[in-house]
């Protein structure tokens, strides 16, 4: 029941938010969000660490004449994704109090079915199930996007839904093919993940026109775009930038891991030749994504855009670590997605923190923030450091195995990701001192006096978790990382006949 | 006492003093910031000595304490411990870090009193130390590293301490990303190490690996050596990562005492010593070490020469010497390399405090030409500076003359070393006297050159304390050393205490021709060279002040080339930096935005273009166009399946 409650409850409290009288909503909404959060946070006593296998499995048949069902179950790659979507979502309420104050009613709604459409992405085991929440999270963030958004909301957001949706489309059509070709070799249908990883894909080594190479490329090239990887991302930047705050952070920090999440559940698994003999591909892109986002990054004049250009740098990391199909890359790769999570959105937080006082974002109208507004500089050095993975923060952790992983794997692409490690401190070292450094800019005078520009008590409440999970993630990462270690040994190891039993 | 609980308070106060000082970051109150600070850093400085006297007490061939904290990465065979190891090399360090770390903290407490931030300033030094102490004491080299950024990390905070000055924010900046390339190598260098040997732990590396060096330039021990010395150059200011250095010289005049001579900058020494056993399996990587150390020594000491600013001769100064310890390293000299860093920590943080007090008596003027005859004001900062002096040009007995020959000396006879390496070690010695002189006597000597407004006057005493203590060190710190020829002739035979305390942790490099008589007259021809240079420098500019003039217009270009550095700031500004930034420009605007962007329209123009062909299934509707290419893929896969 447990899985179940975590997808539905959020539906069951946006009804809740839409019948409540209107001052109720945003603390209403804060409470039960945090209630999920902990309801989530169950899963640490029901989940069993030491095995690899599906756990809390629940099943109920749903279009039974083409095998799809109902399945949901949770092992050590969804454990960490599925706490981080709850753990953030009272956290966006909360900086968003002030923020979002048109449509309150409406915002909050969206928010609670996109956190049903994100967990249940992340428990599905049914691929068409998978597919339905895969989808349905574009929804309520395409409404964010355009009602909530900035000037050029409307171009952003159906650019951001349309390219989206092409490319999950091609992993529609793969979907299909695999529900056939479970027949073919297994008697019936079924869309059960579990069932894909039991089929004989025909591959041919050297050839793009076989089946599995072809089906590997119709769901890589629908998470790719999702992740986005070079050279699918310009989507990103215009999304992100035109996203109110609270879209940002859920974009950023939940919906960019949809698409690594399904490489790790789909790809690496279901199509382990394909992955094998195409993995120079991804870490040649993932390589390109971390030079060319961080090179990008560096010349972008609204901080926020730099902070989306970032984010393609570091998905790279992500996306190099999975392809080097090594433990290391894996357990990087996945610890680079929660990293990601913590560090991209507080950043996001934090730009959009100081967006509401001084409705700009362009990086020269700044100067000596740090001087008007001490704590609000501590709060982003402190997580810059992390983006910049400065050892003892988590970023450290996710980088070092990545790149280790991609050093194993193969030598020349390690080498130039390791550039990232420069450049990444060059474009936020850079980015911090023109915004926080030097004499204070005529904007900052402006905005600055009497504390006018620093942090209030409930945004230090809404960061301070973060940055407690900065230091934690970067301290003891095993306290994470032997929650998902059973699950991504098993697949590395059995990758090539990948198997994943199930606990009713 | 329970050594765990030893090494953790060793480590813990530190964080402590900067949690209690970083939590009132706003107060004011310098003098509470302080003694917090201090008092942390001297609670280590006596957990180092009861360490050293544990170490002291166990038989010479077994002197180590290990403690394991806690495991921190494990992942496949990586298996990192929150570990350290107190050993005779650690020892040594953690006893200079935590030593003349106390005594800067006490120094910044009278030299930080008027700041309007003390707290934050002692926050950040306490959290330097802790970095320093993990960077040292860490038992494998992912522990190392996680120092060595740490300390980085502070450097970058200590260097941009006051950040409304632009230039400062810059060289903070400056600092933290000429660190990260050498870190870059320093990472590359440990996956090499950890992927061929299966390891990163030091006393697993020096079992594992095979004792045989290696004699190509592309085995796993040469390759790993080389791109660690990579990270060296960068966090110890060597060719061709110095550059942040001088620039780091924006900070706070004790950071510079503390971080930028005694303590962080040498950590690329000390990883080496660390690694000596692995380092003297690689010996091209040695002839780089080596080559690199002195050249760094010979063209940061020329610089020093030419600048007027009394810290950045100070800070050329310490590039230089630091490149004297490089020079040992290659030349298989570790024991003198290490040598050479504490004595240098002694005289260098003593010179870098006294500047500071200088600074502080002259209202913030650095530049040495708007100062002189400073003796008469400030006896105290003019005596133990007087001991520095003579210490770094290496009059003996003061400290720097045992263990700058030692280093000449090996660099000389060891089979690594050569009569070209001498030469130069022994022409940056001549150098370092005259540009030393030079500095004592524009700044003590002579005329007074400042205005009658300025009043310098003598430092308080928890400013002159610090100076009082170095100014013995760089006396008697020399004498642990005394090289084997000398301790013959001198009563009572003294050997060489240091190089026997290290022997048995470091590697010994064999084959060295001991030459009683070559040894003695090397001896004699860099102290006469670096005598009669100091009497030069001390003719020209207190004797004669109207010559220097005169001869730097007469060398025309090349004093100026020397005077700007060699222009190595401006090359990289415009050969790597600029071009950079342009080019990533020209990245976002015409790949990003006007080629991977518009082929998302391109794309959509070809369904429309297809669309139209086909009019009956023309809408007009994007979602069609979609649906229409997914069709296309059906048919694909289809065709596959068949």
């Amino acid at each position: 029941m447990l899985l179940s409650l975590l997808i539905f409850t959020p539906l069951l409290f946006a009804l809740l938010v839409a019948l409540a009288p209107e001052k109720w909503i945003r603390p209403m909404s804060f409470v039960l969000s945090a209630l999920h959060f902990l309801l989530s946070c169950t899963l640490f006593y029901r989940f069993d660490p030491a095995k690899a296998s599906l756990q809390l499995v629940e099943r109920a048949s749903w279009v039974p004449t083409f095998g799809i069902s109902y399945f949901v179950g949770i092992d050590g790659i969804s454990f960490w994704l599925v706490i981080l979507s709850a753990f953030l979502t009272p956290l966006v309420v909360l900086g968003s109090w002030t923020a979002i104050n048109q449509k309150v009613r409406s915002f909050h709604i969206c928010l609670f079915l996109l956190l049903s459409a994100m967990v249940g992405t992340f428990l599905a085991m049914d691929a068409i199930l998978f597919y339905v929440f895969f989808e349905a999270s574009l929804i309520p963030m395409y409404f964010m996007i355009g009602v909530w958004g900035g000037p050029r909301r409307l171009y952003a957001t159906m650019k951001f839904f349309i390219y989206t949706m092409a490319g999950s489309l091609f992993m529609l059509v793969a979907i299909i093919a695999l529900i056939f070709m479970t027949q073919e070799q297994l008697g019936t249908m079924s869309a059960s993940i579990l069932d894909f990883y039991k089929l004989e894909i025909p591959f041919v080594a050297g050839s793009f026109l076989n089946t599995q190479t072809l089906l590997f490329f119709a769901f890589a090239v629908a998470f790719a775009i999702k992740v986005p990887m070079f050279p699918f991302h310009t989507w990103l930047p215009d999304a992100h930038v035109e996203a109110p705050t609270p879209g940002s952070v859920i974009l950023a920090a939940v919906m960019l891991k949809m698409g690594t999440y399904g490489f790790m559940r789909f790809v690496l698994p279901i199509f382990p030749m394909a992955s094998e003999s195409w993995a120079w591909l991804f870490m040649l892109l993932g390589v390109i994504g971390i030079i060319y986002g961080a090179l990008v990054a560096m010349v972008q004049p609204d901080i926020k855009k730099l902070v989306a250009y970032s984010s393609v740098s570091h998905m790279g990391y992500v996306m190099l670590g999975l392809f080097a199909l090594n433990i290391y890359g894996a357990t990087g790769g996945l610890y680079q997605m929660l990293n990601h999570g913590v560090s991209t959105g507080a950043l996001f937080l934090l730009v959009g923190m100081i967006y509401e006082r001084t409705h700009t974002r362009k990086i020269s109208d700044y100067g000596g923030l740090a001087k008007a507004a001490p704590m609000f500089a501590i709060a982003f050095v402190i997580v810059t450091f992390s983006s910049i993975a400065v050892p003892l923060t988590n970023g450290f952790v996710g980088e070092f195995l990545i790149l280790a992983g991609s050093f194993q794997a193969n030598k020349t692409f390690a080498a130039f990701a390791v550039s990232g490690v420069v450049l990444g401190a060059v474009y936020m070292l850079w980015a911090v001192k023109r915004v926080f450094f030097g004499p204070e800019s005529e904007m900052v005078k402006e905005h600055g006096h009497d504390d006018g520009l620093e942090l209030g008590a409930r945004e230090m409440f809404v960061l301070a978790p973060l940055v407690v999970l900065i230091f934690w993630m970067g301290v003891f990462p095993s306290d994470f990382l032997n929650w998902s270690k059973a699950s991504l040994d098993n697949l590395i190891e059995n990758r090539s006949h990948y198997e994943l039993n199930v606990e009713e | 006492m329970n050594h765990a609980l030893l090494v953790l308070t060793l480590l813990i106060a530190p964080v402590l003093g900067f949690l209690f000082n970083g939590l009132r970051f706003r107060s004011s109150d310098g003098y509470t910031a302080g003694a917090i600070a201090t008092g942390a850093a001297a609670i280590s400085f006596i957990c180092s000595l009861i360490l050293y006297k544990d170490l002291l007490a166990m038989p010479e061939e077994s002197r180590v304490i290990a403690v394991r904290f806690f495991e921190w990465i494990a992942v496949g065979d990586l298996k990192v411990p929150f570990g350290f190891i107190v050993d005779q090399i650690s020892v040594v360090m953690i006893l200079i870090i935590t030593g003349v770390g106390s005594l800067i903290h006490l120094f910044s407490v009278g030299y930080m009193s008027h700041d309007e931030r003390p707290s934050k300033y002692f926050a950040y030094l306490n959290l330097f130390l802790f970095n320093m102490l993990v960077l040292v004491l860490g038992d494998n080299l992912l522990i190392t590293f996680v120092g060595w950024e740490g300390v980085g990390l502070c450097s970058y905070l200590l260097i941009g301490f006051w950040f409304t000055d632009d230039a400062k924010a810059a060289a903070g900046m400056k600092a933290f990303v000429t660190n990260r390339i050498g870190d870059a190598g320093f990472l590359i260098g440990i996956f090499i190490l950890f992927f061929t040997f299966g390891s990163v732990n030091y006393a697993d590396l020096v079992s594992l690996i095979p004792k045989v060096a290696e004699l190509g330039w592309a085995g796993p021990v040469t390759l790993a050596t080389l791109f660690l010395f990579i990270g060296a150059t960068g966090k110890s200011a060597q060719i061709p990562l110095y550059v942040w250095l001088p620039d780091a010289m924006a900070g706070p005049t004790p950071v510079s005492a503390l971080i930028h001579a005694a303590t962080m900058v040498t950590a690329g020494v000390y990883l080496f010593v660390r690694i000596s056993g692995i380092l003297v399996l690689a010996p091209h990587t040695m002839e780089v070490i080596a080559w690199t150390g002195a050249a760094t020594a010979l063209v940061a000491a020329s610089i020093g020469i030419t600048q007027w600013d009394i810290k950045k001769i100070l800070a050329y100064s310490t590039v230089s010497q630091l490149g004297y310890m490089f020079l040992a390293l290659g030349v298989g000299a570790f024991s003198a390399a290490q040598f050479h860093l504490m004595t240098h920590a002694f005289f260098k943080a003593l010179m870098f405090l006294g500047s500071g007090s200088v600074i502080h008596a002259m209202h913030e003027e650095q530049d040495i030409r708007k100062m002189g005859g400073l003796r008469k004001y400030m006896p105290i900062t003019h005596i133990t500076f007087v001991f520095g002096w003579l210490a770094i040009i290496g009059v003996p007995p003061f400290a720097g003359f045992f263990s700058k020959d030692e280093i000449l000396w090996q660099a000389y006879s060891s089979p690594h070393g050569s009569k070209a390496l001498w030469l130069i070690g022994a022409m940056t010695a001549a150098m370092t006297a005259f540009y030393m002189t030079r500095l004592m006597a524009l700044t003590f000597w002579g005329k007074s050159r400042f205005g009658h407004d300025v009043h310098p006057h003598e430092s308080p005493p928890t400013m002159a304390i610090p100076l009082i203590v170095l100014g013995v060190l760089s006396i008697c710190g020399g004498w642990l050393g005394i090289p084997h020829v000398l301790g013959e002739v001198l009563p009572g035979h003294p050997g060489n205490l240091f190089e026997h305390w290290l022997e048995p942790v470091i590697a010994k490099v064999q084959g060295g021709h001991a030459n009683e008589l070559v040894e003695w007259s090397l001896m004699g021809i860099s102290v006469g060279l670096a005598g009669l240079s100091a009497w030069f420098a001390y003719d020209n500019y207190i004797l004669h002040p109207e010559r220097p003039p005169a001869v730097a217009k007469g060398l025309g270009r090349i004093y100026t080339a020397v005077y700007n550095k060699y222009y190595v700031d401006e090359f990289y500004a415009e050969w790597i930096i600029d071009p950079l930034v342009e080019g990533s420009k020209a990245l976002w605007l015409y790949i990003d935005v006007n080629f991977i962007d518009k082929m998302t329209y391109w794309a959509g123009d070809l369904v429309e273009g297809a669309a139209s062909l086909a009019k009956t299934i023309q809408n007009g509707k994007t979602q069609s166009y979609a649906m229409y290419m997914a069709v296309g893929v059906v048919v694909i896969v289809t065709i596959a399946l068949l």
